[in-house]
Formats: C-alpha cells, structure tokens, sequence
C-alpha cells in the first residue's frame, strides 16, 4: 500500500465555489472540490461507472454529477448514490487558514 | 362458420365502417375486401398536403398491412371486380375467380369528370384523385413549369396550392363568376380570390376552356375568349361523379348514385353500399363527414343493430396554408331569408349568417373560422337564436352565460356536438374514451377515439376537453415537478421568476422553497438559462451551474479530450480558413477532423489545457465559436441558392448566413438548428429543423418545429412572407416566443406540441404588436450575448479552467 505524503495545492479561492480544479499529480489524475459550505474535497477523478472525468461535473451540495452519463458521486465517500453502486478513491483534506493541503500516494516511495 | 362479408372497394368510408364493425363485433364476420387500387387504406383528405409536400404517403396511411392481418382480413390488392351475381350471391373477379358472399357492400367511391374537349386525351392533361395522381403531377411539376388547374372548387384550389408550392407557376381556371361558388357566396369569393392571388397563384373568373393544345404533350390551353395559356400540366378538378359502372351490371336500382334506403340498403337484398358512390334521398355526397356517418349506420346494420341514416348537413373547410375559409349549409338569396353580415376588411374578417324563421340554415366565414363549428351545430340542431341575434355574428363567446374562456366554452357544448370534423368524432365519444380507457396524454385519446388524428385542426377542442375531464390530472406542464429538489414545474418557476422578480439562482431556491442546498444538476442549469433569458443585462451568468460543454465552450468527449467547431456563416469557407484548420490540426496533433451534419468542420480528440491557444490560432485567422456544444443557435444550413444553383428561386446562402449572423450567441431552451433551401427541392433539407426556410419565386415560406433525431418530424408551416426583412423580423419572434415559452431541454418541436403550433402561428404571423415586443426583447438579449466566448477565453477568462495545479511539498516546519 501506497503511503500518503501531505502536499500543498494552493489557497482557498484557486478553486471556484461549487466548483473544482484538476491537481496534476505523477500520472494520476486528482480533482479537488470546493461546495457552496466552503468543504474542499479531493477525490479520484474518474467515475466509476465509465472513468468520466467528475472535475468537470456540476457540484451540488456535497456530490457532483458526472458530465458523462450523470452519476452522481458522493464528495465526502466516493461512492455512486441512488441506484447506481460502484465508488471511487477520496483523499484527506487540510485547510489551514486559506492554505489547502491534500495527502495524496507518494508512488515512487 | 363464420358469415361472409365481401367489400368492393378500400376507401375511406368502407374502412371506418370496418373500424366500427371490428370494434363492436371482431369475430362476426370472415372479411375479404377488393381493392382496384394497389395500395392499402389511406387518408385521401390527406392528398393536398402530399402535393404541397408537407407529408408524404407513409404518412398519410390510416390502415398498414398489418392492420388487415391482425385483423383476419383478406385484402386483394391490384383487383377489381367484374360481375355480381345478386341471385347465386357472388361476385367475380378480373381474374375469372368467384368468392361467395352471405353480406356485399360496395363502396367504389367516385370518378373525376373529365371535360370533353379537344385535348383531353393529351400526355400532360390530369384529374385529382389519389395517390398515382399526385405523384404523377409531382413528377411533372420538379420546380418549375406551369399548369394551368380547370376548375375553382374546393379540390382545384387544393390543387393549384400544392402545384404551387412545388413550385409550379399556376393558373386557375373556372367557370362560374367566383371561386368555390357551391360554398361560398360571392362576397367570399371574391375575398378568396385575392387570397389565392397574394400566394402567387393566377385566377381567372368566368372563363371556358375551349381546347389543349399540344401534339402528344400538353404545350398550353384555349379560352372562349381567345386567350392562350402556357402549360406543361392541365388539371381537371371540375367535380366528381360516382362510380356505379359495377352497380348497373348487377342490375341494382342506378340515378346518378347507387341508390339506398336509409338502412344502407341497395335494391339488392344483402347488397349495401355507402360512400361517394351511392345516392341517398336524391343526394350524393363528395365529403368526409357524411361518409363516416354512413359508416357508423352501416356497420351496426351489419350487426342487426337498429340505425337509420337520414342524410348529412355539410360543412366545408378549405384546406390551404394561410387561408381559413369555413362554410356551412345553404346561403342562396330568397325572399323569407334575412342575413347578417359582419366585415372587418383590415383584419380580413367576414363573416355571414343567413337565417330563415330563426334558425341558421347557412354560413359563411372567412378570416375567423373558430366560430364554424358552433354555427353548424346550431345549424344542425335547428336551434333558436332570437335570443341571441344581436350578438350571434361575434360568435360562441359572446353569447351570454358563455364566458370569454375558450375553456369553459368547449364546457358549454352539447355530448353530441362535433369535435374533429375530419373524423366524425363528437365531444361525448371523446369524453367517454378519457374516462373508460383512463387516458392521459394525447396521443392516447388520437390513437383511441381518432380525435385530431387527421388534419389536426382540432387539437386545441381536444386538449381543452382532456382538460375539463381530467382536471389536475391533465395538465401536461405543471405535473413534472422540475426535479427532486421541488415541486414546482417549469412552467410555474418561470411564471414566479416574472412575477416575483426573482433574480439569482438562490433567491429562486429561497423564495420558492428548494428543499437542498443549492439544486442539482439537473435544475441548476434550468434555473441559469431562465435567468439568463428573463434578465439579459442585468443577470450575471452562473458557469458553475452550465454543464461542462458551456462552461468550456466546447464538446467533452468520452475520453475527457474535447472537439472545437468553429463557426462557418451559412456552412460557407474559403482556402484560407481551411488552411488556418489545417494548420491548427498540424500543430496541435488533432487526432480526428470531421465534416458535420450542419456544414461546419469539427476537429476532435484536444486536449482540454490546449483549448485557449487552439482558440488564439483560429481567431488570428478571423473564426469565432460555432457554439456546436450550446443550447443555443447551432448552425444555419443553406443550398447554394440562385447565386449557382439553376433551380435557386432566392439568394438562400445569403439569408441563411444573415440569419446566422442575427441569431448567434442566443442562449435558448435546448440547440436550435436552421436551414434555409433556395427552392422546393430543399437540398438543405429545411423540413426537419426546428426552423427551416423555403425559398420560392413569390418569397418564402417559414417552416418550424421539425426533429430529425430521437424524434423524426417533419416541419410545421408558419407563413409565407414576401422579403428577406421579414423573414428576419418573423423568424426572430419566433425564436424568442420559444426563448420566453420553452422548458429547459425541450425542443422547439416538443414546445409547440405543447402550446400548439396554430397558437404559435397566429401570435407570430397575425399580431404585430406582439411580434415586435418580442424582437425588442430578443435585441436587447443580442446585445449582451454575442461576445464570442473563445476570444474571451484567450484573453484570459475562466484561465483556472485550462490548467492544473501542480501540488508543492509542504516547507519543512522548524
């Protein structure tokens, strides 16, 4: 198992309330939300239904709904809500002030 | 075993009478019909529409050969029959072939008259009467040409309209002093003729056809007078006579129809007949009505159940674009008969009643026809209108204790008064099938009852009747709660934004009680548009509630890269913007360049980080976003047009990138996509985009609502206009009425189905008031909407959008 290494990805307003920015992280992909209630989340950029990108879907109270079929993705679990099941990797978040952090896998550790 | 039942003949009328027959008692009889046509059942109504090439033969289908199977009936196509033996109860084919009957109706319909005089018997020289015909003269007609139609009565008319809108040049020619003499009183006449005139089709009065001339191909014809006319097509639609040759060599009792009792009889026992073909009371009819009439009686007699026919009052409606014309009973001058006459010349009204002892025996309307079918049931009721002389000529909601709401009219009309005229269905049926059947939608009580199944007319009659017996439960706007997060529906939530001046997104949410935080994806994106189109320059657009392909101005794919259409005027480019495509192509590694569906040039496979400088390449060379992923104006779709093309009646390209160049930018309900064809061949194929335009030689003719995705639906006619400007003006209003009306994600087709496209069509072509209000509205939105976005976006907007955060380590704390 990968260890999580705590890195900084910016200040609070780099990323759009009710909206999100995509981190470049080694060859992951790593998208990182901010709600309306000013929760950051950082979650696995992919859907587990077809791997669509969920950075580019609409954020709506804690979930965003994927822009390709419109599953919607539990921020705070990664998991699909309603009917549908599957789920996708969270990471912790920090906010400390208005600095954001996010510990993601060190994959060359 | 099961009795015999032949039917000679497979029309209209013999085909609702088996409708009747099969609904009662589907397993009385063993069924075989003879058909001299090669075809199945169609809507011969129907014809004039498949001329002007608004519908074509699938379309105009009542029963498919499925229909005859599911049924158990046997259809011999291609078969006409010879002989009847009314003794050994028989009949014969051309083939030799005998079947055995216990039950024969004939039902041979009518035969066109055709004049007799020197060239008739030309190439080129036509009658109007089914579907071979009709081919046969689009055929002939291909866009150009000219025909020359004998005869201004109903069918004529039908006719020169249709071979007109094929693009023929036409000329009618008819005997009496004015049109549709029978039907309408001169008055009418006249007011029709100038109709017919304003379309471009030539009328002449008074006039006798003397001879056709041409060798083996019609060249043109002779008046009376000595005018010569021109023509490649001569059309003879002087009347009908009905078709009794079969009925004289079976012996049966012959005037000018097969004659028949009030039971459906003929003189032949076990031998009925219905339809044109047959003389009732001394009458023969050539309309639809009465023949269902016969139908309904002839069906239950069948089944040894009591009903007489005793004759039909008719009405008449003309069936040609841009012209309403109703007319009901007998309106001829005689010394006890009074009349009243309103005429209202600016608003092309007139409207007559002829009375005689208090009761209406005739009427005549033009310009306003709402009112015909209420005069004909009070015509066929024989009722007493003393009462209400004074204000009978401003029609059903004038009258007192009827109030102003069309609801509450339709609520006042008696069980048996007539809804659909086409298919003989009165307001009682329809109400019963709701109730019975648990009808909810529409297209339930179409299927059902047959109600607004033919030319539609009557749509609004219906819904209103679906309305006043479901209540609540019809109400196709307000049930769908918009989504989960409320219980309002669309239609309210844009009421209350109106009223309430609501002007953000959370102070909808607020205001109207949402019941999450802040939506979801699938009201959001509502709530912005109707924010957007409500308050133009003062909203400020929310990106965070558009979807993906809004916020970046470009098409997701599946793999997460993204597509870029630039926009092409009219589907027009040149060398050099092909060569700035290509260059962006080179440089930028662009996987996949296809050509679209609306003419433009769709480069695939970017990825998203790339888009600004993809955008800067192809501004520097002069493009701007062809909004191909926008709920918004995609592409105007154009021919060539006159400019090249040797059929283009206008310049079609250029209207085609003026309009493009007036709409774009313009947010809407869901995509809209335009056409604009230089003639009636429609090359840009206009009749399935939401809006199309048709160019001929007298202007053009605006057609909306057409799908050809999940859903294949050919246009609806909206007008014809005379010049480009207005063409404009029009088209305008009608993408903002649908702006104002529609329902986030619903197509313009889906939203006329909704408020009805004669609705639409009388706001757009006949108030003019409203129309500029609308195109005031939608400048005012212009104004504000057509920035283009990819500029923008290269200048820096949205800049977090197009790039990643490249995480840091965390300093190292002492």
């Amino acid at each position: 198992m990968n260890v999580l290494i705590w890195l900084e990805v910016g200040v609070l307003d780099d990323i759009p309330i009710r909206g999100s920015r995509r981190i470049k992280h080694q060859e992951r992909r790593i998208a990182l939300f901010r709600t309306a209630e000013n929760t950051v989340y950082a979650i696995n950029d992919s859907c587990p239904h077809e791997g669509g990108p969920l950075s580019e879907g609409i954020v709506h109270d804690n979930c965003v709904t994927c822009p390709l079929h419109n599953w919607v993705i539990s921020l705070d679990t990664g998991a699909a809500q309603g009917a549908d099941s599957g789920s996708t990797e969270t990471y912790p978040v920090r906010v400390e002030g208005n600095n954001v952090f996010v510990a993601l896998p060190e994959l060359n550790s | 075993m099961k009795e015999k039942l032949i039917v000679i003949g497979n029309g209209m009328a013999p085909g609702r009478m088996l409708e009747n027959l099969l609904e009662t008692d589907p397993t009385r009889y063993d069924i075989t019909i003879f058909n001299a046509e090669p075809r199945v059942n169609y809507n011969r109504l129907m014809l004039s529409p498949v001329l002007s090439g608004e519908k074509n033969y699938a379309d105009i289908v009542t029963h498919d050969d499925e229909w005859y199977e599911n049924h158990h009936i046997k259809l011999h196509k291609n078969t006409p029959i010879q002989s009847i033996d009314t003794i050994h109860k028989s009949v014969r084919t051309h083939h030799g072939d005998s079947f055995a009957y216990s039950k024969l109706v004939i039902a041979t319909g009518s035969n066109p008259i055709v004049v007799p005089i020197p060239g008739s018997d030309l190439e080129g020289v036509m009658v109007y009467r089914d579907l071979d015909d009709v081919e046969k003269m689009i055929s002939i007609a291909s866009g150009k040409g000219s025909a020359v139609v004998i005869g201004g009565g109903l069918l004529g008319l039908e006719a020169a309209a249709g071979l007109q809108a094929q693009g023929m040049s036409v000329t009618v020619i008819h005997l009496a002093d004015t049109l549709m003499e029978k039907q309408l009183d001169p008055a009418a006449g006249h007011l029709l003729e100038t109709a017919m005139k304003l379309k471009g089709i030539r009328v002449i009065t008074g006039a006798t056809t003397t001879e056709i001339h041409g060798t083996s191909q019609v060249s043109g014809i002779s008046l009376k007078n000595g005018t010569r006319i021109d023509c490649e097509l001569v059309v003879m639609a002087v009347g009908i006579r009905p078709s009794c040759s079969i009925a004289n060599i079976a012996g049966l009792t012959v005037n000018r129809g097969i004659v028949v009792n009030d039971a459906m009889e003929t003189s032949a026992e076990n031998v009925f007949a219905l339809g044109e073909c047959v003389e009732h009371r001394e009458i023969c009819y050539g309309l639809v009505a009465p023949l269902y009439e016969m139908a309904s009686v002839l069906a239950k007699r069948l089944l040894d159940q009591p009903a007489s026919y005793t004759g039909s009052a008719t009405a008449t409606k003309l069936k040609v674009s841009d012209v309403d014309l109703y007319s009901a009973g007998d309106f001829s001058d005689s010394p006890d008969r009074e009349e009243i006459v309103l005429r209202d010349a600016k608003a092309g009204i007139y409207k007559r009643i002829v009375l005689e002892n208090e009761l209406i025996c005739g009427v005549v309307l033009y310009g306003d026809t709402t009112d015909g079918p209420w005069y004909f049931d009070l015509l066929k009721k024989s009722v007493d209108i003393t009462e209400m002389r004074e204000t009978l000529v401003y029609g059903q909601a004038y009258q007192g204790g009827v109030s102003l709401d069309p609801t509450a009219a339709v609520a006042a009309l008696p069980d048996d008064s007539e809804i659909c005229g086409c298919n003989g269905v009165c307001k009682g049926t329809i109400v019963t099938s709701i109730n019975r059947l648990n009808l909810t939608s529409l297209d339930d009580v179409r299927s059902h009852t047959k109600a607004s199944s033919s030319c539609g007319t009557c749509t609004g009659l219906v819904e209103k009747l679906m309305v006043l017996t479901l209540g609540e439960n019809y109400n196709p706007a307000a049930i769908t709660p918009m989504c989960g997060c409320t219980h309002y529906g669309h239609n309210e939530v844009r009421r209350l934004i109106t009223a309430n001046s609501l002007n953000s997104i959370e102070a909808i949410m607020q205001s109207l009680e949402w019941n999450t935080s802040c939506g979801c994806a699938k009201c959001r994106p509502a709530l912005n548009y109707y924010l957007v189109c409500e308050w133009p320059d003062l909203y400020k657009d929310d990106y965070q509630s558009r979807f993906i392909n809004e916020r970046v101005h470009a098409n997701i794919q599946k793999d997460g890269t993204y597509s870029v259409v630039p926009r092409m005027w009219g589907g027009m480019t040149s060398s050099q913007e092909l060569r700035a495509i290509a260059d962006v192509v080179d440089k930028f590694n662009i996987p996949a360049v296809k050509v679209t569906g609306g003419q433009r040039i769709d480069m695939l496979g970017i990825e998203k980080d790339d888009l600004p400088a993809v955008w800067k390449d192809l501004g520097d060379a002069g493009f701007v976003s062809g909004h191909a992923y926008a709920k918004g104006l995609r592409t105007v779709k154009t021919c060539v047009g006159r400019t090249w093309c040797r059929f283009g009646t206008q310049d079609s390209t250029g209207l085609g990138i003026t309009l493009e160049k007036r709409l774009w930018g313009s947010w809407t309900p869901a995509k809209v996509k335009l056409a604009v064809s230089g003639c009636p061949r429609n090359c840009a194929e206009a009749t399935c985009k939401d809006i199309g335009i048709i160019c001929v030689e007298s202007g053009f003719d605006i057609q909306f609502a057409g799908a050809a995705g999940l859903d294949i639906k050919g246009t609806e006619y909206l007008g014809h206009v005379n010049t480009e400007v207005e063409v404009l003006e029009y088209v305008t209003a009608l993408l903002q009425m649908y702006r104002e009306q529609g329902h986030y994600l619903e197509r313009m087709y889906k939203w006329a189905r909704r408020v009805g496209v004669e609705k639409i069509q009388s706001v757009i072509m006949t108030n003019s008031e409203q129309r500029a209000e609308y195109v005031a509205r939608f400048e005012l939105s212009q104004s504000v909407a057509q920035v283009d976005p990819w500029a923008a976006r290269v200048n820096g907007e949205h800049h977090y959008e197009f790039n990643k955060i490249e995480p840091k380590p965390i300093r190292a704390t002492a």
